[in-house]
């Protein structure tokens, strides 16, 4: 499929999956992904009703080779070729609270409503309102996408709570629809649910990595964004898969001392010793990992789009490109990327 | 289910060991293994010879595959060692919390009477506080620790917690009801059984009027209704809140800070230390999981000449391998600089998945050996 018309599904894009599985940058690197494809690009984090955002939110930034923490205002992170851009921005429950009562005409409480805890108020008599309010936030944002608005986005990626948090996340729309009988509430969390459910508007993707655990939630979490959310599963994921390299699969000493004296070198026991270890460990890694993909594909019948490892314990501009050449081979290809 | 053990001791005081038993609470980022470092800590104990308890509160449920016994209920469950295995002299407790099944339980007991905590607990704002006011979760381990503390059945508890956004409301997780209880806005929405709704003054009424529209009137209805009915459980609550709150904070209670060997989690670790720092506490450990093996270089001469025949593929891999792991030890030197009073320890990358308890009792053999300190 061409990166194009895979942008082209939807307007809203949910990124989400287990902690540690690499959500914000599987976010980042979409979004340049869709920049290079000449799309403005919007990444959306979003803060829980319980979240603190700092220092979690530099982390797109980082990866964009910026410092700064995102917050409520939009801050361009690239700009790429024929207009295409990714910006970002983070949403938090307590500023579309206000937001929301200024647009009901409510100004002139909202500023002591947040100054005396009424945060907390609402967040207790009425679970998922925060959330809602959030995720009413970003609705208008797609209304604004899908009108062509000046300055709107064309492509909005939610990065979204992780895996546990996001399914009560996004049925917080949901719930306030059967608690709320009238009123203002209710029109907004039916406009929100409008939203999640129209998969020409919303899609989301799940980010995992191929171990064990992770791949058992993410088709749990799957299985429960369908049927609690309902919300369109557009692909799956698969994060810092460790690139395949045609490694021998008997690794002994005299084998290799051999080889090597073929290339005129005589290996010291520390050095085939380092070859031998680090070989067994990629090989068991390779093995395992393959063994997870192919357990994900049957379990979770969607798109498998994948990500290699990268060869750092840091993810910065570099690693952006990298990773989103790769991303572009993989959306075009639907199949494992091969990586050099 | 098996009872738990009852304390050996015979003064009565209902601590296993002097001044109760030993507790550490791991906290850390997502996806860094911390619910696995905090067994491994409790199977430790146990190897020790000491009664140990683990309590999860991850919602992923991955205790209990790592500990494979599937489904752990809100009570303590004796995990047996695995069939062939030499076992441990002491025991290995775990449990799964389950913060509404806590959460009630405590209602049950703080209430004067059946009537009042049936109506609490039948109340919709009671049951959206405990299912989804932010911070309840942190609150009920807390609770649960407190609980088990005050049994006198373990002398080591070990205790995991939510990932690291929501570490701060671990800490302040004792605190957080009682705020809510103290909030300006319910203190008025309380009155009206005092005072009458038609004596609020002005201003409340112009909130509650609010809240109303935001929310619904049967919202607001409910509300006053729950705190009319929670009237005079607050102190039982209060009082416990602070004894939790002083069990986290005595002497007795270690932190664990649990990352792995990359920026942003490090940076989220190191964040999480400041947090507790403020609280006037810090890490006495670090478990800094999956780091990649270092190992012993080619020469030069060597990696040239090898780089492309038919050595070249296991070349490459030690070289990129090699390469993650320098990195990672740019990590873990930051991690030692800014914790120098901290014991560290370092796991490595498991080929395995540690989902049995083999795997968790070599994840606690390398919690055995403190990391040398450059």
């Amino acid at each position: 499929m061409e990166p194009l018309s895979f942008f082209s599904q939807t307007r809203v894009l949910i990124v989400t999956g287990k902690g540690g599985t690499g959500k914000t940058t599987v976010c980042g690197v979409m979004a340049n992904l869709a920049a290079r494809e000449g799309l403005r690009a919007l990444v959306v984090q979003v803060a829980t009703a319980s979240d603190r955002l700092e220092p979690e939110t530099a982390n797109l930034s980082h990866l964009f080779g910026r410092d700064e923490v995102l917050g409520y205002d939009e801050m361009a992170l690239v700009t790429g070729p024929s207009g295409g851009e990714v910006r970002a921005r983070a949403l938090r429950p307590d500023t579309a609270l206000v937001e929301y009562l200024h647009l009901h005409g409510m100004r002139r409480l909202s500023r002591r409503l947040v100054s005396t805890g009424a945060l907390d108020v609402v967040a207790t008599a009425v679970p998922g309102m925060p959330d809602m309010l959030v995720l009413g936030k970003v609705k208008q944002m797609e209304r604004a996408a899908a009108a062509g608005s000046p300055g709107a986005p064309e492509l909005i990626f939610l990065d979204a709570p992780a895996a546990g948090h996001a399914i009560r996340f996004l049925q917080s729309p949901h719930g306030l629809l059967e608690a709320a009988s009238g009123g203002p509430v209710r029109s907004q969390a039916q406009e929100v649910v409008d939203m999640l459910s129209d998969p020409d508007r919303c899609q989301a993707v799940l980010v995992t990595t191929p171990e064990e655990t992770p791949v058992s939630e993410t088709v749990e979490t799957a299985q429960l964004l369908e049927d609690r959310a309902g919300i369109k599963l557009c692909a799956v994921v698969v994060n810092a898969r460790l690139p395949v390299l045609p490694l021998p699969e008997h690794l002994e000493s005299a084998a290799l001392s051999e080889l090597a004296a073929g290339a005129g070198v005589t290996l010291a026991p520390s050095e085939l010793e380092s070859l031998i270890v680090a070989g067994k460990l990629r090989l068991e890694r390779q093995g395992a990992q393959a063994a997870q993909v192919v357990r994900l594909a049957e379990e979770l019948p969607l798109p498998q789009l994948e990500l290699p490892f990268c060869f750092s314990a840091d993810l910065g501009p570099d690693q952006l490109s990298t990773l989103t050449d790769a991303l572009g081979r993989s959306v075009a290809g639907w199949q494992p990327v091969e990586l050099p | 289910m098996t009872m738990p053990p009852q304390p050996a001791d015979t003064e009565g005081t209902g601590s296993s060991s002097p001044g109760g038993p030993d507790v550490v609470v791991c906290v850390g980022p997502g996806g860094v293994g911390k619910t696995t470092t905090s067994a491994a800590l409790a199977l430790q104990g146990a190897k020790r010879g000491r009664r140990a308890c683990v309590v999860t509160i991850d919602p992923a449920r991955r205790l209990a595959d790592a500990l494979g016994t599937g489904h752990l209920g809100n009570e303590p469950h004796l995990v047996n060692p695995p069939a062939g295995s030499s076992g441990w002299p002491g025991e290995l407790w775990a449990v799964m919390l389950d913060a509404q099944g806590t959460f009630d339980h405590l209602v049950d007991r703080y209430a004067t009477s059946g009537a009042q905590a049936e109506a609490i607990l039948s109340n919709p704002v009671y049951r959206n506080i405990s299912a989804a006011l932010s911070g309840t979760q942190e609150y009920m381990a807390v609770e649960k620790l407190y609980e088990l503390e005050e049994s006198g059945r373990w002398d080591l508890i070990i205790v995991d917690t939510p990932p690291a956004r929501h570490a701060l409301d671990f800490m302040e997780a004792p605190r957080h009801l009682m705020r809510l209880l103290d909030n300006r806005v319910f203190r008025l929405l309380m009155a009206p059984t005092k005072v009458g709704l038609r004596a609020l003054e002005v201003g409340t009424q112009v909130l509650l009027r609010t809240v109303a529209k935001v929310a619904g009137g049967e919202v607001v209805a409910d509300t006053v209704e729950f705190f009319t009915e929670f009237e005079g459980m607050e102190d039982g609550f209060r009082a416990r809140a602070k004894r939790a709150d002083e069990l986290l904070h005595s002497r007795k209670t270690e932190f664990a800070l649990v990352c792995s060997p990359r920026r942003d989690t490090v940076e989220e670790a190191l964040y999480l230390s400041a947090q507790l720092a403020k609280e006037g506490l810090e890490a006495t450990r670090v478990v800094v999981n999956r780091c990649y093996p270092r190992y012993a270089p080619l020469s030069a001469g060597a990696q040239n000449r090898l780089a492309d025949g038919p050595l070249a593929p296991l070349v490459a891999n030690l070289e990129q391998l090699e390469l993650v792991s320098a990195k990672e030890e740019e990590q873990l030197v930051r991690v030692s600089a800014a914790l120098p009073k901290a014991v560290l320890y370092r796991v490595p990358f498991l080929a395995r998945e540690v989902a049995e308890l083999e795997a968790l009792e070599e994840v606690a053999c390398y919690l055995e050996t403190e990391e040398a300190r450059e």
